[in-house]
């Protein structure tokens, strides 16, 4: 009996004791997602325009449209993804821990969560900024009338820190109410617990449609910090950052040669070098990301070209109703530029 | 097997390290002394946007020990006044116990929250229309907000004054009791402690004046400026944990109750002490040694359960700390770490202080 209470423990022991190598081995995520048969992407957890499931289940959004057309570059098939809503305080832990393999949640690229979390952010796909939103009967114009005003918000995410940097600058006093979950911030923010409720100028927009009478509030012309929303991925995995931006800047690129999602098969015979490299027919630039070479084909037809994406999400023929701003293509005035492919 | 548990911690640890820098995810607690940047609304000690994220760790824990200490109070008083009312021979008032104990007992304490911070709340004024008491105290959706007495420097005389007061009632009482239980003396407490307490409140008012002032709230613009603001996630936290927390001790109330033996009763009546002298010198403290126990789980409960403040966005330490800290500098393992420790430090400092209790309450002379 001792010695086989020995022996059992000397094993353990041992067993324990090994160094942790056997930590990762796993492959990268190119493979682990293809072998998976499916792109796991992690969303908010509803924010209408950028991710924002249906009664039906289905997921609709800017940031939802992005995954697709990862997942139609990676498989050829738009529909071989599955969402995971996230919360503000989970989506770094989600992506650091392998639960999902890109989190595209209208998260802001900021120096510290791009060096400090082990998160790589690759390209924009759009650019935001934080306003305020207030009932239209207080008879507040602007941010700077907003002395004493108490704030609802979302706890942990960069808007809390602007607000505070934003009412010190202009020798202001608040408060501030900071929920977990979006939802919970508007609906105190409903209840009439705040004056302001503030996050991203686009969330303001989409999150008013929530409230119970949205012709009631109005949003705040001043943009008080620049929030540069895009996808993240696991650092330390050049390829398949590369992937998710080339996937990106393929639908810029397709919208700056009036490729879309209707006439790309028209334009398959196109004579323009930069329409057929785009379209995968020269050049082998979908091998040297370990993807089929049709890659930005599959993503332009099957989800549509930054401009779709844009317009049929958030843009002015939808409720939201946002204009294209800074996110027009640079040709247009604004910051959306995609590097050649070629 | 200790061997093999601290092997597996170790491996454990280092398991952790080598895939954090493989990840190049910061690690260490170095964050502690780094600027926090946000707000909060509820503090009770000095904190502002260029503090560091251990003040923020520091206001967190004291709001949770606030509503925690506050919470046990509430539901510890509320909690045996529904048992003793349980076992009332008066049909109406057992009934209505009942009842409350099993509403409160079995609605998820998340939803009791909700009700109150969400249901309640809606309800209340704005500010501009908040109901006022006298001028002073006005209750909104805001929260209830009270005037807040200004102490000048010369208030530290009162202060001692009261000092001295707290320390002669103790003292007068212990006086008396050991003279009570020694010699069967009865040995006056309340008229010289009053005496007494006029006397040196008196002589304080001498010295120092009237060193204090009211600071009144106004509404300016938005909200109440000055006094002190009780907000409505405290009230609404508060609230939800004593209510669904007494209930549980009702319950442990009369179980323990009960479990005193009728003869005990009966002896009491044969001697004539009226039924509340009884209940309070016979019965209680013999039901005190069934009840602590479960009592004792009771508030460790109850600290945990305050946990729930991220719900409504009261910031205790889960929702500062673990929630808003973890967010912005994103090291889970360290800070969950942290926020672990301190809940078991608190239950365990709990459970001792209540332990000192039963030991001291225990029968003399009996094993149990």
């Amino acid at each position: 009996m001792q010695i086989k209470r020995l022996a059992f423990m000397s094993v353990l022991s041992l067993v324990l004791a090994l160094p942790p190598l056997a930590a990762k081995a796993a492959g990268s995520t190119l493979e682990v997602v293809k072998k998976r048969g499916f792109l796991q992407c992690g969303v908010s957890q509803g924010l209408p325009g950028f991710s924002n499931p249906d009664d039906k289940g289905n997921w609709t959004g800017i940031d939802v449209d992005l995954c697709k057309a990862v997942a139609a570059a990676v498989f050829g098939d738009a529909k071989k993804v599955k969402f995971t809503p996230l919360s503000a305080k989970e989506r770094f832990t989600a992506i650091q821990s392998g639960e999902v393999d890109i989190i595209a949640r209208n998260t802001t690229w900021s120096m510290h969560r791009d060096t400090a979390l082990g998160v790589d952010f690759r390209a924009v796909n759009y650019y935001d900024g934080q306003g305020f939103m207030v009932r239209s009967d207080l008879g507040v114009t602007s941010t700077t009338e907003l002395d004493g005003a108490t704030l609802c918000t979302n706890q942990g995410t960069t808007t809390e820190l602007n607000a505070a940097d934003y009412f010190r600058a202009q020798n202001m006093q608040y408060e501030i109410v900071a929920f977990e979950k979006a939802d919970e911030a508007v609906a105190a923010y409903n209840s009439g617990r705040c004056d302001a409720y503030t996050t991203d100028h686009s969330a303001l927009y989409a999150q008013r449609l929530k409230l119970t009478d949205p012709k009631a509030h109005i949003v705040l012309p001043e943009i008080i910090s620049k929030e540069p929303l895009g996808p993240a991925v696991r650092q330390g995995d050049n390829n398949w950052g590369d992937i998710v931006a080339w996937v990106h800047y393929a639908t810029v690129a397709a919208e700056e040669l009036g490729v879309t999602s209707e006439n790309i098969a028209a334009m398959g015979n196109s004579q323009n070098p930069s329409v057929r490299r785009l379209l995968g027919k020269d050049g082998t630039f979908g091998d040297n990301l370990g993807i089929p070479d049709d890659w930005a084909l599959q993503a332009v037809k099957q989800v549509g070209n930054y401009g779709e994406i844009f317009e049929r999400n958030v843009g002015i023929n939808t409720p939201l109703g946002i204009k294209r701003g800074l996110n027009a293509l640079w040709t247009d005035g604004g910051l959306q530029y995609a590097p050649p492919i070629r | 097997m200790l061997g093999a548990l601290v092997l597996a911690m170790v491996w454990l640890v280092a398991n952790v390290q080598s895939n954090l820098e493989r990840q190049n995810i910061n690690s260490g607690f170095g964050f502690l002394s780094e600027r926090a940047g946000f707000g909060i609304n509820q503090t009770l000690i000095e904190y502002s946007e260029d503090s560091n994220f251990g003040r923020v760790l520091m206001v967190g824990l004291f709001n949770t020990l606030l509503v925690s200490v506050l919470g046990i109070g509430f539901a510890t008083f509320l909690g045996f006044v529904l048992g003793v009312a349980r076992l009332s021979r008066n049909w109406l008032i057992n009934k209505t116990a009942m009842v409350y104990v099993e509403i409160f007992r079995n609605v998820p304490l998340l939803l009791q929250i909700m009700f109150w911070y969400f249901g309640v709340l809606r309800n209340l004024p704005t500010p501009r229309q908040a109901v006022s008491i006298g001028e002073t105290m006005f209750l909104s959706n805001r929260g209830i907000v009270l005037p807040a007495i200004e102490a000048g420097v010369a208030a530290w005389w009162y202060g001692a004054a009261l000092a001295i007061s707290v320390s002669a009632y103790f003292w007068l009482g212990r006086r008396a009791r050991v003279a009570r239980l020694n010699d069967g003396l009865v040995l006056p407490v309340w008229r010289p402690l009053a005496m007494l307490t006029v006397v040196v409140f008196g002589g304080a008012a001498l010295m120092a004046g009237m060193p204090f002032s009211l600071d009144v709230p106004a509404l300016k613009g938005f909200n109440f400026r000055g006094g002190i603001t009780i907000v409505p996630e405290f009230v609404a936290l508060l609230l939800a944990l004593s209510l669904y927390t007494a209930a549980f001790i009702a319950e442990i109330v009369r179980a323990g109750i009960k479990s005193v033996s009728k003869g005990q009763r009966e002896a009491a009546a044969a001697l004539g002490l009226p039924d509340n002298t009884a209940l309070r010198l016979v019965v209680i403290p013999q039901a005190l040694r069934v009840i602590i126990p479960p009592l004792t789980s009771q508030y460790l409960n109850l600290t945990k359960n305050s946990s729930l403040a991220v719900a409504i966005a009261y910031p205790d330490i889960v929702s500062v700390f673990a929630g808003t800290t973890l967010t912005q500098v994103g090291q889970a393992v360290e800070i969950i770490f942290i926020t672990m420790m301190i809940y078991l430090s608190l239950s365990l400092l709990t459970s001792f202080a209540m332990n000192r209790y039963n030991a001291r309450i225990a029968l003399v002379g009996q094993n149990t």
